[in-house]
């Protein structure tokens, strides 16, 4: 029996140790195991503040990206061969991602003469597409389903990396961007964006499709409009070729916006941009810089030189965020000037770094706390846990007398255990999830009551104190692990279909339940066999 | 101290009283939920926008109500979250209605201009400190403390907006309302405050929390919250199926049934809102109301080993009456921390430890009261099926103890 309760007890000893290892490691001040504590028990979101955000990849847009982009060289190709195409072909425009395999493209009035050489030159240099003739001169254009499916995985892995790319940015740690499996939708993305302080601001840098282009404004229209109306009006309805009416972005004191007649062709895009940087000018106004790549500076030095004295504007996702007039030849370096703020240049600068989204990301769901919130729950699940507590301590000691010291030392060893876990797991600690420890407080002692009501029950039939521990450990053991394994059931359940906060409260009451089982029975039963052991003899269990 | 030391009290004599209040409270849960069209479901499961905003004053919610309208299409709700441990909180929020989720996310960000426009000095030009971050704060100060010849490298900057933001979020709630508030700050000198309180000002109000769920996310969470349901309670009644014998499976199931059915009612006839930690904290009960029953069927099942001649009636009497002490310990304790939690636990977890609140004291309730006299009328209403001539009570049946049950006996 001594040996036995020497084993025991350096066991239960070994535990603590481990357990306060996890928790705070070996601190050598006080700051030091603030500091530990901090950095071992991570927060989840609802605690810490930040946002968890699920957005749909509207990977219909790369669709029809890439079907308008193969119309632009179908025409050129076709001129160069001399096959007759009439009509610009339509491309058909679905609006939701279910609809992204319906993209066609229609090809109206190729003679029947040409049909076998149109037929050749798309089938060999379009080969990703289906062409199915719809009578002797109308044809339709699909994705085939193999190249669909591929298009449909890049541009989302490729949202996924430039909004990577954008958190990094914020600077957020521990941010994740991820596919967000749900419901069987492959466009979906998880962003997770714990401590960020600014949600809208995060939301407009990750939302942002971000499609940078230069283009020249119209020379016999190059002054604003007041508005998209009075612009028609003095166009005479229809507008020039190739030339569309963009918004300015409205700066500070501006009542609406006023719009701009630009070519619909870009002199560069924001693809050839580099090394994007947002500063000052010399008259301290905001202003982003950029280097152009090799091509994109040729074709630059090109338009500006033979433009000099017109006007340039930069359109940002069809607004137009500086407008400027082309003083002198620019070969391989541009400012955008006249931005609005700080917070302007610096996200256009971080667009360009990061690259344009290959598709709109629609919000599904958003769940942002600020760091109030945080701050108030803990202190609020903190007060509530130790009164808790308090109020657990109190009625065992007075209904169970010394032994009741016996069950709230387990009680004790069972959080730390259970702290220790969470730390050990870096699972993360949610508000529901402090609910759970307070929970395992409550149920945790159960497992005791089981035990001392079934050694009362003993004493009462006349048994001797041993045997009355002895049988009363055994016999309530099997319930224990009944009374458990349905509670930890449900958490499992819990665990499966909850997310983030629910999931902190599974895992904190499962964990806590497990190491009941073990402070209940075995650390206990090491207590009482202690305590008897002391006294040869005894009589009457403080019971 | 030892309260129920060898009781008898006749539960399952006096069942008829208990029986009735159960479906009379049923029957009441119900009818608040028909009268008041449904349940009132949180943000969840209901697609919408929310915005949680605490104010420096009782909030004017009127005022809000009117100012939202003027930009958010169709209805804008604000309700009061003071209470447990919240003040002078409000919930603004819109519902979706049909919308997609291009106008949810509209109207969410909507909600922030708006409350800007109506409470905060927009046209001002300086920042508001109650609704900023460490970015925009940093950039707004750099300048502005170079020209009032405050000298800081940009690590102290840093350090500094760190901790005006930390002093005004974890001492203030995020809501200060005066500028001297800030006089603790580390680092803080007049040079400092002077230039705070010329680029910045101070908005009665800060947001404190926002969501927003689409058609798409609110439908999932649904379906989820649904499935988690049915599987833990196929769960249970599995495990029970492997314990013990099936009617005693099923009694248990309609107890948790009558559990949760009883603790939604309440809810609704409260008011209150059903969330994912709603849910969470349903499921616990569903476990937590299985352990008890569990242990009242353990016992019937030992004990009827050793009787011969008593009838069921008695033998479950007697099992009830042994394991009263526990039972109302155990219970106890939970009831204790989970009322810890009820009262102190804040605004966030009122909707999770109300239900477990009321699903404690319900669950104990129907582990005696419910599961144990279903058994028994079963058994009696097979017994005189069996036996249509016997007189007087039948005798105790033979239980049947599944397959793989242990004979360490339980309580």
């Amino acid at each position: 029996m001594q040996k036995n309760l020497r084993t025991r007890t350096i066991v239960i000893a070994a535990t603590i140790l481990v357990c306060i290892f996890f928790i705070i490691g070996f601190p050598t001040s006080k700051a030091e195991l603030v500091d530990h504590l901090k950095g071992n028990i991570r927060l989840g979101l609802d605690l810490k503040g930040g946002s968890h955000l699920v957005m749909e990849v509207q990977v219909q847009d790369a669709a029809k990206g890439d079907a308008q982009q193969t119309v632009e060289r179908m025409m050129q190709d076709a001129a160069k061969q001399n096959i007759t195409i009439p009509v610009q072909p339509e491309v058909s425009d679905p609006q939701t991602v279910d609809d992204v395999g319906s993209v066609t493209i229609t090809i109206k009035g190729v003679p029947p003469a040409q049909a076998s050489a149109f037929r050749d030159m798309v089938t060999s240099n379009y080969a990703t597409y289906i062409l199915t003739s719809l009578n002797s001169t109308d044809y339709q254009m699909k994705l085939k389903p193999s190249d669909l499916v591929d298009l449909k995985k890049e541009t989302v892995q490729r949202a996924i990396d430039t909004i990577g790319n954008r958190i990094n940015e914020l600077g957020v740690a521990e941010s994740s961007v991820q596919q967000y499996g749900q419901s069987g939708s492959d466009y979906q993305i998880l962003i997770q964006l714990p401590g960020v302080d600014d949600p809208a601001r995060a939301k407009e840098l990750i939302g942002t499709t971000a499609v940078l282009e230069i283009v020249g404004v119209d020379k016999a229209h190059d002054t604003p409009f007041a508005s998209r109306e009075d612009a028609l009006a003095k166009l005479g309805g229809i507008l020039p070729l190739n030339e569309r009416l963009v918004p300015e972005k409205p700066r500070a004191g501006q009542q609406g916006a006023e719009w701009y007649l630009v070519s619909k062709t870009p002199v560069i895009t924001g693809k050839e941009m580099r090394n994007a940087r947002s500063g000052q000018d010399d008259v301290r106004k905001w202003q982003t810089s950029f280097s152009l790549s090799p091509d994109g500076g040729k074709r630059f030095a090109r338009f500006t030189g033979d433009h000099v004295g017109d006007k340039l504007a930069v359109v940002l996702d069809g607004t137009a965020v500086s407008v400027a007039t082309i003083n002198e030849r620019i070969e391989d370096q541009g400012r955008i000037m006249g931005l609005g703020s700080e917070e302007e240049a610096v996200d256009l600068a971080r667009y360009l770094r990061s690259g344009s989204l290959p598709a709109r990301v629609l919000p599904l769901s958003e769940n942002s706390v600020g760091p109030s919130l945080g701050a108030d729950s803990i202190h609020q699940g903190i007060v509530s846990g130790i009164a808790g507590l308090l109020a657990v301590i109190t009625v065992m000691l007075v209904y169970y007398k010394r032994s009741g010291v016996n069950a709230v030392l387990a009680l004790f060893l069972n959080t730390v255990i259970l702290l220790a876990a969470i730390s050990a797991l870096h699972a993360a600690l949610t508000l529901p999830g402090i609910a759970g420890v307070i929970l395992t407080i409550g149920m945790a002692v159960d497992s005791n009551v089981l035990i001392f009501e079934r050694i009362r029950e003993e004493l009462r039939t006349g048994k001797g104190v041993i045997a009355a521990v002895d049988t009363g450990f055994n016999k309530a053991w099997w319930t224990i692990v009944d009374t458990h394994v349905t509670t930890v059931v449900s958490c499992a359940f819990l665990f499966l279909f909850g997310e983030g906060p629910v999931r902190g409260f599974a895992v904190t009451l499962t964990i806590g339940l497990i190491a009941n089982v073990f402070t209940a029975v075995f650390v206990s039963r090491t207590i009482f066999n202690w305590e008897l052991s002391r006294q040869r003899g005894m009589e009457a269990l403080s019971i | 101290m030892q309260l129920f030391k060898n009781t008898n009290y006749d539960f399952l004599g006096k069942k008829w009283p208990f029986i009735i209040a159960s479906l009379v409270l049923t029957v009441a849960g119900f009818t608040s939920i028909a009268l008041k069209g449904g349940l009132k479901y949180g943000i969840d499961f209901k697609e919408g926008a929310l915005v949680q905003v605490k104010f420096a004053y009782p909030p004017p919610d009127n005022r809000i109500r009117a100012a939202m309208l003027q930009k958010i299409q169709g209805e804008v709700s604000v309700q009061d979250l003071s209470g447990s441990g919240a003040v002078n909180m409000v919930e603004i929020g819109t519902e979706a209605k049909g919308e997609g989720e291009h106008q949810l996310n509209a109207n969410r960000d909507d909600m922030q201009t708006v409350l800007t426009a109506t409470f905060g000095q927009p046209g001002s030009g300086k920042l508001d400190l109650n609704n900023t971050a460490q970015e925009a704060l940093a950039n707004r100060l750099r300048d502005a403390l170079a020209s009032a010849s405050v000298a800081l490298s940009e690590e102290q900057l840093q350090t500094l907006v760190r901790n005006i933001l930390a002093e005004i979020n974890t001492q203030h709630s995020g809501l200060i309302t005066d500028f001297n508030q800030l006089s603790s700050v580390p680092g803080m000198n007049a040079g400092i405050m002077s230039t705070l309180r010329q680029e910045c000002y101070l908005a009665p109000f800060h947001v404190v929390s926002a969501q927003m769920v689409g058609p798409k996310v609110g439908a999932e969470l649904r379906k989820k919250a649904v499935l988690a349901t049915l599987y833990a309670l196929a769960g249970m009644l599995a495990y029970i199926a492997f314990r013990f014998e099936w009617i005693y499976g099923l009694g248990a199931v309609i107890a948790c049934f009558h559990d949760t059915l009883i603790t939604i009612g309440l809810f609704s006839l409260f008011n209150r809102e059903i969330s994912m930690t709603v849910i969470a904290a349903l499921l616990t009960l569903v476990g937590y109301s299985m352990n008890d029953t569990i242990v009242i069927f353990d016992r019937i099942r030992e004990n009827l080993k050793f009787s011969r001649k008593e009838s069921l009636e008695a033998v479950m009497n007697r099992a009830v009456n042994q394991t009263l002490s526990r039972t109302v310990m155990t219970s106890g304790l939970t009831f204790l921390t989970v009322i810890a939690l009820f009262i102190w636990g804040g605004p966030v977890l009122s909707g999770f430890s109300f239900a477990l609140v009321c699903g404690i004291i319900v669950g104990t309730y129907s582990s005696v009261f419910v599961a144990s006299p279903i058994v028994l009328f079963w058994h009696n209403y097979a017994d005189r099926r069996r036996k249509p001539s016997a007189g007087g009570g039948p005798a105790a049946p033979r239980v049947e103890t599944a397959r793989k049950s242990p004979t360490k006996a339980v309580r």
